[in-house]
C-alpha cells in the first residue's frame, strides 16, 4: 500500500500538472479536492482517465467517484480492490 | 483580412474620439526576452522550448499561481504578459472590475494546444486538453486571474492587424462602461511566440502616448 501510494503522489502531480508540487507535499489522507490540494472538476476527469491509463482501472459508476478520490489512500484501496487479475 | 474584418473596418472607420484614449503601458515577449514598456526585464536564451521559456520566465518573475502550470502554452504567454503589463498598476483600484476590458488576437488560434489534443486522441482523450483548444480560453485565464468582467473578444487574423483592432477597441472604449482595456497580439505555435499587449486608460497621468495607430507602430513593431 505504501508503495503503491507513494507511486500514485507521482503520477498525479505528473497527470495534473502540478509540477509545483513534490510527491512529499501531499499527504497520505490529505483531501484533493477544495480546501486539500484544490482540484477541480477537470482534474477529477484526469483522476479518471489516471485510473485508467496506469491500472487499467474503469470507474464503474460516477457516483462513487468522490469516496474514490476523496485521498491518496482511498484512492489506493480502490486501485487494489479493483485491480484486474 | 477576412471580408467581415473589413467590413467591421470600414463601420468603425466613422467618428473620431482619438486621444481620449492612451496607452499606459506595454508588454512585449518574444525571442526569449521580456520587455515592459520598453525595457527589458528580463532575457533567457538557453531554454529549448518554448514551454521551457514559459516556466523560466514565471519563476523569474516571482509569480505564484499554481494553475500556470496547469495551462496550456497560449494560455502561460497570455498570463505573463498580462502579469508583466499590468505589475505596478492598480486597475481594481481605479475601475470597476466591468469597466476593464480584454481584446486579444492571433495567427494560429488554439492550433498548438489542439495538436496536443489530437494527438491524446489517439490513446484517451485529455480533458485537461481539451478545456484549452479555444483560443479565447487565455481571455478567461486572464480575468479569473484579476477577476475582469468587462468585455471581451479574441480575433484570428494572418498578422497583426493594428488597424482593424485599434478602431475596434477604440469603438469599444467610447462606450461608457469601458474605462480601461488590455489588447494586443498574442500568438504561439509549437516553439514559436510573441507577444505584444498594450495597456489602454481613459484615466491617465501620463498622456504621452494617446492611442493611436502611429504609437501602436511606434511601440510594437
Amino acid at each position: 500500500m505504501e508503495k503503491l501510494m507513494a507511486d500514485l503522489k507521482a503520477q498525479i502531480i505528473q497527470q495534473l500538472n502540478l509540477k509545483h508540487l513534490k510527491p512529499e507535499d501531499i499527504g497520505d489522507d490529505q483531501p484533493l479536492f477544495v480546501e486539500g490540494l484544490g482540484l477541480d472538476s477537470i482534474d477529477a476527469l484526469e483522476l479518471i482517465v489516471l485510473l485508467q491509463q496506469e491500472y487499467n482501472i474503469k470507474l464503474a459508476n460516477a457516483e462513487d467517484g468522490p469516496k474514490v478520490f476523496q485521498s491518496v489512500r482511498t484512492m489506493a484501496e480502490y486501485i487494489t480492490a479493483n485491480k484486474p487479475a | 483580412m477576412t471580408d467581415s474584418a473589413n467590413i467591421a473596418t470600414d463601420l468603425f472607420s466613422s467618428g473620431g474620439g482619438q486621444g481620449e484614449v492612451f496607452i499606459t503601458g506595454h508588454s512585449i515577449i518574444r525571442n526569449g526576452a521580456v520587455e515592459k514598456d520598453g525595457h527589458l526585464v528580463w532575457k533567457e536564451v538557453s531554454a529549448q522550448h518554448t514551454g521551457d521559456f514559459l516556466v523560466s520566465a514565471y519563476r523569474q518573475m516571482g509569480l505564484s499561481y499554481p494553475k500556470f502550470f496547469k495551462m496550456d502554452n497560449l494560455s502561460k504567454l497570455g498570463l505573463l504578459a498580462s502579469e508583466n503589463l499590468l505589475s505596478g498598476t492598480d486597475l481594481k483600484g481605479k475601475y470597476k472590475t466591468d469597466e476593464i476590458s480584454v481584446v486579444f488576437a492571433n495567427a494560429s488560434s488554439s492550433l498548438d494546444a489542439d495538436q496536443k489534443y489530437f494527438d491524446t486522441i489517439k490513446d484517451i482523450a485529455s480533458p485537461a486538453l481539451f478545456v484549452y483548444t479555444l483560443p479565447n480560453i487565455v481571455i478567461g485565464e486572464i480575468c479569473i486571474k484579476n477577476g475582469f468582467k468587462g468585455e471581451n473578444a479574441f480575433f484570428v487574423f494572418d498578422k497583426f492587424e493594428a488597424k482593424f483592432l485599434h478602431q475596434y477597441v477604440q469603438t469599444l472604449m467610447r462606450q461608457k462602461t469601458n474605462k480601461a482595456c488590455i489588447f494586443g497580439w498574442l500568438e504561439l505555435l509549437g516553439d514559436s511566440y510573441e507577444a505584444a499587449l498594450f495597456l489602454l486608460e481613459k484615466e491617465a497621468a501620463d498622456k504621452t502616448n494617446p492611442f493611436t495607430l502611429e504609437n501602436i507602430y511606434k511601440l510594437y513593431s
